[in-house]
C-alpha cells in the first residue's frame, strides 16, 4: 500500500537516472537522514554515541570502501586495515608537521594518501588475481603494521608507539564531545557514501563491474583493465584511508598501529559479507550487523547468565558465531542483507494484494 | 672470518630447518587445493585446533599413541563434517565465495577449539630437546638444534608417507584424477564427495603433525593459527598445485626470512626489527610479479 510507485511518471531523461526514482525512497532517506542529524545527537547518550554509533559510521566507511574494491571491481583484499592506517597516520603527521591547514582538508589528504599507497599495493592486480592477489594485499598489511611500528618518523619519535590524537577544530568550531565528534563522521559519511552512490552508476562504476565479471571480456571490449583496476584500488583505498582517520580522531582518540590489524580487515570482510557484496546499502546494514551483534550478545549472556559466562567465553562464543553466520551467508544468501531487503521491497510493492 | 661463515652457515640451517616446518603448513593448503580447488584458509586453524585437541586429550590422562590417535579421528570427522556443511552446498560456487567461507571456518574452529579446551598457553613436551645437537657441533662446530632436525625429518616422512598414498594406492589415485579434472573423474564414477573427506581428512593428519611440531616448540596458543599465515608466501613461491612447490618454497622462505632477518635487521637498527614478519610476503610479491604460477605451478591459461 505505502510502497507503491505507480502514478510516479517520469517526464525527462534526468528524472529516470535519479539516484532514487522511487518518491518513497526518497521520503525515507530524507528521514532516515533527518532522524540520524537531529534526532539521535538529541536523544542518544555519551555511551551510545561514542561507543556505538560513531565506530559504526566508520566502519561503514571502511566497508563501503572494501565494497567498492572487492563488490564492485572483484579484487578481494585483505588489506583494508593497513589502507586505513595509513589513512590514520598521514591525517596525524600532515596536523602535525602542517599544522596551517584544516582538518578536513588532513583527512581528505590522509584519503589521497592511502589511495597512492593502495595504487602501488593495487599493481600486481594487473598480472595476479583471486588467491594471488588476496596474499598480495596481505602483504600490504603486515608490511604497512610493520612500517608504523618500526620507523619512528610516523609516530613522531613516541617511546610507546600510542600518541593521542590532537584535538580538533572544524571552521573555527573545537570538536570534542561525543556529539560534535558524532556530527562530524556522520557528515563526512554521509558525503562520502553519496559520492559512492554515486560513482557505481557511473562510468567508471559500470568498467568496474564489468572486469569484475569478466576481466578478459572487458578487455576486449575496450576497458582499459589498468587504469580501471587502479582507480579501483586508488578510491577503495581512499574511503579506507579517510576512515582510518575517523577512526582515530573520532572514536580512538589515540593514534596506533594496534588498531589497525589483520583481525580489522577481516571485521571489515565480514561486514561487506553479511551486509552484501557490491551493495552500498549492504556495507550500513552489516556494519550495523557486526558492531551491534557482539553488544547484543553481551547483553544476552548478562541477561542469562548473571556475569556467570567468562569473558574469553565470550570471545571464542563470537568467534564460532561469526564464522558460523559468514558460512550460512555465503551458502544461503550470498548478497547478504541488503538482497534480503530487497526481497522485502519486492513484496512490499505487492502487499496487501500478491497476486 | 671462519666464525663469520660458521653463523651465516647455523642462520642459513636454521632457517632452511624451520622453513620445513612450514612447508608442512603449506602441504595442507596444498593437498586441499589440488583436490577440491579451494583455497583453504583455516588450514592455520586447523593446526591450532589439531594441536589443543592433541592436548586436552592428553590432558584427560590418555597416553601419548591414543591421545595421537582420538585427536586424528576427532580431524576426520571434522573433515568429514566440513565437506557436509560447508563445502556441499557450495558446489558450483565462485571460488571466492569458497575461501570466504573458509575464512569463516577459521573462525569457527578457533572459537569451538578455544571454547571446549581453553585458551590458555599449553606445553606440549614431544621428549625432544630444542638444544644444539651436541654430535654437530663436536664434528662440525655448527649449533644446530636437535628439535629442528627432527621436525625436518618428521616432515620427510609425512611427505614421503603421502607420496605413496598418492601414488601407490587406489584412493591415492582417485585423489589425482579429481586433482585432474572433477567432471571427468565424475564422468568415470569417482565419488567426488568421498574423495573429498579423505583430502579434507589428510589435511587434518598433516595439520595434526604441524601442530604438535610448532605446539611443542611455541606452546600450544592460539598463535599458532598466525604460522599458517607464514605458509601463504610459501605457496605463492611454490605455486598452489604443486606438493614439490611447497617444500622448496618453505626451504626458501624459512632461509630468506631468517637471513634477512639477522642481517638487514641489525642493519635497520637493532633486534626488534622484526624484519620476518613482512620479509617472506613481499618476497612472494615481488617473486608474483615476475613468476605469478609460482615455480613449479601450473601454467594460468585463460579461455574467454
Amino acid at each position: 500500500m505505502l510502497y507503491r510507485e505507480s502514478g510516479q511518471f517520469k517526464t525527462s531523461y534526468p528524472a529516470d537516472q535519479a539516484i532514487f526514482p522511487i518518491r518513497q525512497d526518497r521520503i525515507a532517506l530524507s528521514l532516515l537522514l533527518i532522524a540520524a542529524f537531529i534526532v539521535v545527537p538529541l536523544v542518544a547518550d555519551e555511551y551510545w554515541l561514542g561507543s556505538i554509533l560513531t565506530p559504526l559510521l566508520v566502519l561503514s566507511l571502511a566497508a563501503i570502501g572494501l565494497n567498492i574494491l572487492t563488490g564492485y571491481a572483484g579484487q578481494l583484499s585483505l588489506g583494508t586495515a593497513g589502507f586505513m592506517a595509513v589513512g590514520a597516520f598521514a591525517a596525524y603527521n600532515l596536523n602535525l608537521r602542517l599544522p596551517e591547514l584544516p582538518l578536513i582538508v588532513d583527512f581528505l589528504l590522509a584519503g589521497v594518501c592511502a589511495a597512492a599507497v593502495g595504487m602501488v599495493f593495487g599493481l600486481p592486480s594487473l598480472r595476479i588475481k583471486g588467491f594471488y592477489l588476496a596474499v598480495a594485499t596481505l602483504a600490504a598489511q603486515f608490511f604497512i603494521e610493520w612500517v608504523f611500528t618500526h620507523v619512528g618518523w610516523f609516530t613522531n619519535y613516541s617511546s610507546s608507539g600510542v600518541i593521542s590524537a590532537p584535538p580538533m577544530t572544524v571552521f573555527g568550531l573545537s570538536v570534542d564531545t561525543a556529539v560534535e565528534k558524532y556530527l562530524l563522521t556522520l557528515v563526512m559519511v554521509a558525503v562520502l557514501a553519496l559520492a559512492a552512490k554515486n560513482m557505481v552508476r557511473s562510468r567508471i562504476g559500470r568498467s568496474w563491474m564489468a572486469v569484475r565479471d569478466r576481466d578478459v571480456s572487458a578487455e576486449v571490449i575496450g576497458i582499459p583493465l589498468l587504469k580501471t583496476k587502479l582507480s579501483a584500488f586508488g578510491i577503495s583505498s581512499f574511503y579506507c584511508g579517510v576512515a582510518g582517520a575517523l577512526w582515530t580522531y573520532c572514536y580512538l582518540g589515540t593514534v596506533e598501529p594496534a588498531a589497525f590489524d589483520l583481525a580489522r580487515s577481516f571485521q571489515v570482510l565480514f561486514m561487506i559479507i553479511i551486509g552484501g557484496v557490491g551493495s552500498i546499502l549492504g556495507s550500513f546494514l552489516g556494519a550495523g550487523f557486526i558492531v551491534l551483534l557482539p553488544i547484543l550478545l553481551n547483553n544476552i549472556a548478562a541477561m542469562i547468565g548473571h556475569g556467570t559466562l567468562q569473558a574469553d567465553t565470550m570471545a571464542n562464543l563470537e568467534h564460532i558465531i561469526f564464522g558460523g553466520l559468514i558460512i550460512f551467508f555465503l551458502i544461503v544468501e550470498p548478497h547478504g542483507l541488503a538482497r534480503l531487503w530487497q526481497i522485502a521491497k519486492e513484496k512490499l510493492r505487492l502487499w496487501p494484494f500478491p497476486y | 672470518m671462519a666464525s663469520d661463515l660458521n653463523f651465516f652457515f647455523e642462520v642459513l640451517i636454521g632457517g632452511l630447518l624451520s622453513g620445513v616446518m612450514y612447508s608442512l603448513v603449506a602441504l595442507g593448503f596444498v593437498l586441499i587445493y589440488k583436490a577440491s580447488g579451494v583455497f583453504n584458509f583455516a588450514q592455520g586453524s586447523m593446526v591450532l585446533f589439531a594441536a589443543l585437541t592433541f592436548v586436552g586429550i592428553m590432558e584427560m590422562g590418555v597416553p601419548f599413541w591414543p591421545a595421537l590417535l582420538l585427536a586424528l579421528i576427532v580431524m576426520m570427522l571434522l573433515a568429514v563434517g566440513i565437506e557436509r556443511v560447508v563445502l556441499r552446498p557450495l558446489v558450483n560456487q565462485p571460488q571466492i565465495s569458497l575461501f570466504m567461507a573458509t575464512i569463516g571456518l577459521s573462525y569457527l574452529l578457533e572459537g569451538l577449539g578455544q571454547g571446549l579446551w581453553g585458551t590458555e598457553v599449553r606445553a606440549l613436551d614431544l621428549g625432544i630437546e630444542d638444544l644444539p645437537n651436541e654430535w654437530i657441533q663436536e664434528n662440525l662446530s655448527l649449533q644446530i638444534s636437535t628439535f629442528d632436525i627432527f621436525s625436518a625429518a618428521s616432515a620427510a616422512a609425512l611427505v614421503g608417507l603421502l607420496a605413496l598414498f598418492f601414488n601407490k594406492t587406489k584412493v591415492g589415485l582417485a585423489l589425482r584424477a579429481v586433482a585432474d579434472d572433477h567432471q571427468a573423474a565424475l564422468a568415470v564414477g569417482i565419488p567426488l564427495q568421498h574423495v573429498w573427506a579423505i583430502v579434507w581428512a589428510a589435511a587434518g593428519l598433516v595439520a595434526l603433525v604441524a601442530g604438535m611440531l610448532w605446539g611443542s616448540r611455541l606452546g600450544v596458543q592460539f598463535s599458532l593459527s598466525l604460522v599458517a599465515l607464514k605458509a601463504l608466501p610459501v605457496l605463492i613461491l611454490g605455486g598452489f598445485t604443486s606438493v614439490a612447490g611447497a617444500i622448496v618454497g618453505g626451504l626458501i622462505i624459512g632461509a630468506s626470512e631468517k637471513l634477512a632477518e639477522v642481517y638487514i635487521g641489525t642493519f635497520t637498527g637493532g633486534a626488534i626489527a622484526a624484519v620476518e614478519n613482512w620479509f617472506p610476503y613481499m618476497l612472494a610479491l615481488l617473486f608474483l610479479l615476475v613468476r605469478p604460477q609460482g615455480l613449479f605451478g601450473e601454467k594460468i591459461i585463460e579461455r574467454v
